[in-house]
Formats: structure tokens, sequence, C-alpha cells
């Protein structure tokens, strides 16, 4: 018979667990976290970017660490589940003090771990790419702002001769922001409003709130919409600029290809489909279409040649649980997840210091980092100038690299930046 | 008064087991901020276990009308969210001009971020009564009761029960979760309400005062939970507990005794929105975030494991379940990133198979398996089945 001391004490150990942390790290070593979904709908994406950070991690080490101190990774899996972002930012910051946590991928992740890093002035880093409209002093964007790859795509376009611009995206905010700044950028570019397919929605005033066409999160049925697509696509001239997320491009680019689209006749750019996301896509669909990036695997510099060979050699030796070491590819979130590390190590070394508000104000006097992609530098306003690559699918999954934009400010207030031509 | 895997708790009377969780929950309200304050456990373990508590509270709705009335009720995280909405609705306008946008100059009206990042200028007429705390606290309450009460109504009076009402209250809460993620229904999208900053006039966020907020917040939903196992533990008493209890183990017995059930399952199923709703607006300050995949139909499934671990049909059950399984969550997503789901899953596992009772069943099965371990009086021979007849 369990007495009521032990049921008591019973509840009293289960606390303990819960709030007991590992040990405080070692002189010599330094704790940064990682806070990826390891399980859940984005664990599919989110387990790249933790492969990466640990290869990383062993790169800098085995190189003498940062400031002579070993990385030692706190890894932690918030499931895919929003509120657990703030509950684990708040264990990495305030019980396993870490001095930097690489992190987040969804827009919804990274508003729920930033009132806690704001909170406890901590510093996390933002690998992928992000509707902008946010500038906080405690995030390090190494993710693409809006104009480092919506706006080269679009300006790639125009430069083809396209005259219609077809908006099509997952119904949440980094579409709707993405194509609210395109239609004005368009706009600006002398398009006119008819030439924008998609749609809009105007406020009781008059002023345009929406712009382009919405499906929910794992819509199916694109029948109707291709079909739009189509009489849209009559003339010749038109493109189609897609924020549709992970498991609806399926979907529309079979419809897409069963209409009888091809690349040549009316192109997508998909602003979320890289290397790592062909894993499960139908790539025979999807040839000749664009993709937008910092990264592709193809470029051809001996920085990237060498960075590929490495991390396919640390998969082969490697021994953290749970790394995939088959079939794997590299694309742009990766490298920036990679590029966060190793920008991270160049401000600690600049500010002689890991405490957060030196490293920040390295990070604000630029730093730069010659990464697979090209250099990336940071600046004031906490994102980062890099380079951007327009590239074309082939059907093995990797992208044909068309046209380089070099050195692309990062610039993440863009709405109302555009004025519409007289 | 209890059928065979339910209801069984290692307690001889209910007025034992009330008294544990009222000692318990006292304990709890009185010693964790103690110890707080003294420094002596972390801001993050209050936080957390303010979180769990609230989890308890989801568990007990799902336990007051599966454990208890026998509706398996899929659709519980939808009251706990719109719980968690209402009470968002106040905070997020609590932020007023402390927004990132009004601190650039572009929110004059001291919109919530996310309308003004989808090009609002003025709040929607909806929104203006939740400038009051007082009319928060009451949505909270009501919008939840309401749409139990229409939904209840409608299911019972058309005698929907068992799988169906099952798949009814999933149904529910999936076309619920969708319309939030639509960004046009101004409640904020898939993002859904973050970044409070305060309650009541207390900040949450301040490095010096935040911690005193979180405390209070701690201290009100052990609080809550107490006057919640209160009411549980008086209705169970009541000769409308028992009438329950008759519902769940043969309701057409009870129909044609002459109780109408369907307005007893009708209480039931308002009275448990309601607490759920509760146990969401604790939950999203302490939390510090809401949206729409907290009213997801895996939401609503976590909710009846953690009671089906604990032990439904019981009061403690519920809350033993509703901690354990979290805490097991929070320090297995740290220990083992890799395979805590494996873990998880296993334990769920176990306990369906081997402890249908959940864990309060735990000493009860022990006492058995020790006298079955006794040697047997009678000789073995007399105990033998008759042989089958050909």
């Amino acid at each position: 018979m369990i007495t009521k001391l032990q049921k008591i004490l019973g509840v009293a150990a289960l606390a303990l667990c819960a709030s007991v942390g590992s040990a405080r790290a070692a002189d010599d070593t330094v704790k940064v976290g990682v806070l990826h979904d390891l399980s859940g709908t984005m664990a599919i994406s989110e387990t790249s970017l933790r492969d990466i950070l640990l290869f990383t991690f062993d790169e800098i080490n085995a190189k003498g660490g940062v400031m002579g101190k070993k990385i030692v990774p706190v890894i932690v899996d918030p499931g895919s589940d929003w509120p657990t972002f703030a509950e684990k930012s708040k264990q990495l910051l305030e019980v396993d003090k870490v001095a930097v946590v690489f992190g987040c991928w969804t827009s919804v992740s990274r508003k729920s771990a930033l009132p806690v890093f704001e909170k406890d002035n901590g510093l996390l880093f933002y690998p992928v790419q992000y509707e902008g409209e946010e500038e906080s002093q405690n995030v390090c964007y190494t993710a693409e702002a809006v104009n480092q790859q919506a706006i080269p795509a679009v300006d790639y376009f125009i430069a083809q001769g396209k005259k219609k611009f077809y908006l099509i995206g997952t119904d949440y905010v980094y579409p709707q922001t993405t194509n609210l700044v395109l239609l004005e950028y368009l706009l600006s570019k002398g398009v006119p409003l008819a030439n924008i397919g998609g749609g809009y929605k105007k406020d009781s005033a008059g002023k345009i709130i929406s712009a382009g066409k919405y499906t929910p999160f794992g819509h199916k049925d694109y029948q109707q919409i291709i079909a739009e697509i189509k009489d849209f696509a009559a003339s010749g001239d038109a493109c189609v600029i897609s924020t549709l997320n992970g498991d609806t491009n399926p979907p529309f680019f079979k419809e897409y290809a069963a209409a009888g689209l091809t690349a040549d006749t009316c192109p997508v750019v998909s602003y979320s489909i890289a290397e790592d996301e062909f894993r499960s896509l139908p790539a025979k669909d999807l040839v000749g279409q664009i993709g937008c990036w910092t990264y592709f695997q193809s470029i051809d510099t001996p920085a990237n040649k060498a960075f590929l060979a490495a991390f396919q050699s640390w998969l082969k030796t490697t021994k953290a649980d749970g790394v995939v070491k088959e079939g794997r590819v590299v694309d742009s979130p990766m490298v920036l997840s990679y590029d966060g590390v190793y920008l991270w190590k160049a401000c600690v070394e600049k500010a002689g210091s890991f405490d957060v508000d030196k490293v920040r104000a390295a990070w604000k006097s630029g730093v730069s980092f010659n990464g697979p992609g090209g250099k990336v530098t940071t600046q004031p306003n906490m994102h980062l100038t890099k380079t951007v690559y327009i590239g074309e699918s082939k059907a093995d999954g990797q992208f044909k690299i068309l046209k380089t934009f070099a050195d692309v400010y990062g610039e993440p207030h863009l709405k109302g930046t555009f004025k519409p031509k007289e | 008064m209890s059928s065979p895997d339910t209801g069984r708790s290692f307690f001889r009377s209910r007025h034992m087991e009330f008294t544990v969780v009222g000692v318990f929950l006292v304990l709890l309200t009185l010693v964790f901020p103690v110890l707080n304050a003294h420094g002596l456990l972390s801001d993050y373990t209050i936080t957390l276990w303010g979180k769990y508590l609230c989890y308890a509270l989801l568990a007990i709705s799902v336990d007051l009308l599966w454990g208890y009335t026998g509706l398996l009720s899929l659709g519980q995280a939808l009251f706990f969210s719109l719980g968690g909405y209402m009470f968002g609705m106040y905070l997020m306008l609590q932020i007023g001009m402390l927004g990132s946008y009004a601190k650039a100059g572009q929110n004059p009206a001291g919109l919530p971020d996310f309308m003004v990042f989808l090009g609002h200028t003025f709040l929607p007429p909806f929104w203006r009564p939740f400038h009051s705390f007082g009319f928060a606290v009451m949505m909270v309450f009501v919008l939840p009761g309401l749409l139990a009460l229409i939904f209840g109504f409608l299911a019972f009076r058309s005698r929907i029960k068992g799988v169906y009402f099952s798949i009814l209250t999933q149904a529910l809460t999936y076309g619920a979760a969708l319309m939030f993620f639509r960004n046009d229904f101004t409640m904020g999208g898939n993002n859904g309400f973050t970044d409070f900053k305060f309650i009541l006039g207390h900040s949450l966020v301040d490095k010096d005062v935040g911690p005193a907020t979180m405390r209070g917040l701690f201290m009100v939903t052990a609080l809550v939970l107490l006057l919640v196992a209160l009411i549980c533990y008086w209705l169970n008493g009541t000769k409308f507990g028992l009438v329950r209890q008759a519902i769940r183990d043969g309701e057409n017995r009870v129909l044609f005794s002459g109780y109408a059930t369907a307005n007893y399952k009708l209480f039931v199923f308002v009275l448990a929105a309601m607490i759920a709703g509760v146990g969401g607006a604790l939950f999203v300050p302490q939390a510090g975030i809401i949206n729409p995949d907290q009213m997801t139909p895996a939401k609503s499934i976590e909710a009846v494991v953690w009671v089906a671990v604990g032990g439904r049909g019981t009061l403690i059950g519920p809350i033993i379940g509703a901690i354990s399984i979290n805490a097991l969550r929070s320090w297995a997503t740290q220990a083992y990133p890799d395979s805590w789901l494996i873990i998880l899953g296993m334990i769920f596992l176990l306990v369906v198979l081997f402890l249908p009772g959940g864990i309060v069943s735990l000493p009860a099965k022990i006492m058995a398996w020790r006298s079955r371990r006794q040697p047997p009086v009678a000789p073995l021979a007399a105990t033998k089945p008759a042989p089958d007849r050909p």
C-alpha cells in the first residue's frame, strides 16, 4: 500500500526531474543551444539543420574551438509544438545558461521564442527565409529577407519578358506579407493590377490588405486554381510566384503538369522548395522550375566543394544520435545555419567575450565570413548582406544556376517602400 | 459505485482522495512560490508547473466527461483554446503602444501587431470590449459554455453517443482550427497571439517584476485547480453525480427509469467546457502564446491520454496523469531529444495493455498480484474447472 507520504515524494521526484538541468559547463567549454524540431510536422526540415549544426561544431572544435573553448551543444526537441518553443528557450537560457541558441524554422516558433529571448537577453540565430517586418535586438537573422529572395526572382522574370504574375501561397504570415510586398513592387515596376493574378482583398477604406490566392496548410485539391492559372497564362507571357508550403507542393505540381502547363509556357518560382525538399517531391514534374536562394549545392567554387566533402566525410564518421547518413543534400537554410555559427564565432572573437551585448555590438559593427555560398556580412539591422542565386531545377533534384546577384543588403521593412508608378 | 476498469483509486474513500488532492494543491500553492521567492526554485520551474496545472484542468474536464459520464469528447482542446483566445485578446490589447510597430511609430492606434501586419487601421468592433479585464474573464466562461450548450443540445437531443459523439467533437475542433488559421478571421492566423507584456498592470516580461507576476499566476492556477477539484468532489457526492455515473454504466436503464439523460449530459458538457476554458485562459499568459495548433484534434487526444495514464473516473487520476506525462515530456525532450517519442509511446502502450485503470490502479494491481502468489487454501483439484463436454 502506498502511503500519502510516498506519493507526495513521488510527485516531488517528478518536480526534480523537470527542474534539474545538466551541470554547468566546465571552464574550457562553452554551451550553445540547438532549438530545432526533431519530431512532429517540422522534423523533416529541421532535423537537417540540427545535423549541419553538429557538423559545424565538430569542425570548429577540431580547429581549437571558439576563443580556445570547445563548443558543447545542448539539443532540445520542441516537437513542433509552439508553446514548447517558449518553454525550451527559457530552459536553455535560464537553466542551461547557453551563450547562444541556433534554432527555429517557422515564423510562429520564432514568435513564440522571441519574448523569452528579449526578456532574458539571449541571442537567437535564425536561418530560414522569412517575412521580415521584424528587427529584434536578440535575433541574428541569417535568414533571407523578402528582398533577398522574392524580389530578385521577380526581377529575373521581368528581365525574361514576363508581363503577368500569378501569386499563390499557403495562408500564413510569410506568404501574406511577401505577396503584399511583391504587389507593391510589381505596381512600382509599372505592371498593371489586372496583370497580377490570384485576386486581392481591400479593407473598407479601399486599401489592399491581401494579395494573391491562398490555400490552407495541407491543401490537396488544386484543380480549380490550376484551371484559373491556365486561363491566366494563355497569353504566354505569364509566370507563377508560389509561396506554397511543404506538403501542398506535390499536389500542386502534379495538377500543374496534368493541365499541360510547363516551365516553358508558364514558369513557377517556389520560395519554399530547396534541395532538401526535393527528397519528398516528384522531381520530374518540377524540371525547369525556378528557385531563388542564398546557396545552391551546385555552386562551382573550391570553397563549396571543400564544404560538401567535409560534410559528407563527417556524416560517415559521426556518432551523433539520429543522423541520417544516406542520400544527404545541402541547401540554403543549412548553409545559413553553418554561416551563422561561424559568424557567431567571429563576433565572439572580435568582442573578446561571450557576453550577449558585446557579441551583438560586434555583429552590428560588420563581420564577414566566406561561406560555401559566398561572402556574408553582418549588418547593423541584425540581418545579413549576402549573394542571391536564381536556379533552374533539374531532374536529379539539383539546380542549374541562371543568375547571380552579388551582395544584396538585407532589408526587413519593405511594406510601403515601393510606390506605384504614376 | 464504479465499473471494473474505472474509478478504482488507492484510496478507501473519496473523502480521503479529495483530502490528498487538497493538501497537495495547498502545499503547492504555498511552498513553490516561497521557494521561488527565496531563489531555491527557478522561475523556469514555476512557469513550467503553472503550465502543468493548466493541463491538469484540461484533463479534469476530459475526465468529467469520459471517466464519470462515459462521453469521450475529443474536442476539449477547443474549449481550452477558446478560453485561451478570449483571455489572449485582453492580453493583446494590454500591449498597447509597446508593440514593435508602435515603437517604430507605424501604429498610432495601438493595434495588436498582427493587425498592423495585415494592414488594418482600426480595431474590429468585436475586439473592443476586450480592453476590459472583467469582460474577458466573463467571456472565458461564456464562449466555451455557450458553444458547448449549443453543440451539446443538438448532439444529445439527437441521442448521438459513443464513437459518433467522439467523431463529431473531433470534427468541431478541427473545423474551428481551420477557421482560426485564416488570417482574415483577425485572430492572428497561424501565428496566433504572442509577446504579451502586462496583466492587470503587472509586467510579465520585466526582469524584476516578471517573476513575481508569474508566481502570482501560478498561485491563481493552483487555487483554481483546487476549486475545480472541490466542485468535482462535491458533485460526485450528490444525487446528480450518481445519476451521471449511472448514465455512464447503462444509459438506457437510466432513461427508462424516468431521467432525462440528455439534460444531465448537457450540464456536464457545459461545465467541462468551462473548466477547460479557465485552464486555457490561465495557460496563455504562462505559456506566452496561443495559436490554432492548440485546438487541433491531436491536442485533445493528448489530454485523453493523460487521463488514461493517470486513471479515469477518479479525482486524482487526471491531475497525476497531466503532471507526470508533461513533466516526463519536458525532461525527455532534452535528455533524449531523438527518442523521447518512443519512450512516451511505450509508456502509453504499457498502460493500455497492463494498467487499464491508470497509475492510480497500480497499488490495487500489486495487492492482487501478491494475494495470487500466496499458496491457495483449498486443494488444487477442487478449483479445477470441469472438463468440457464433447
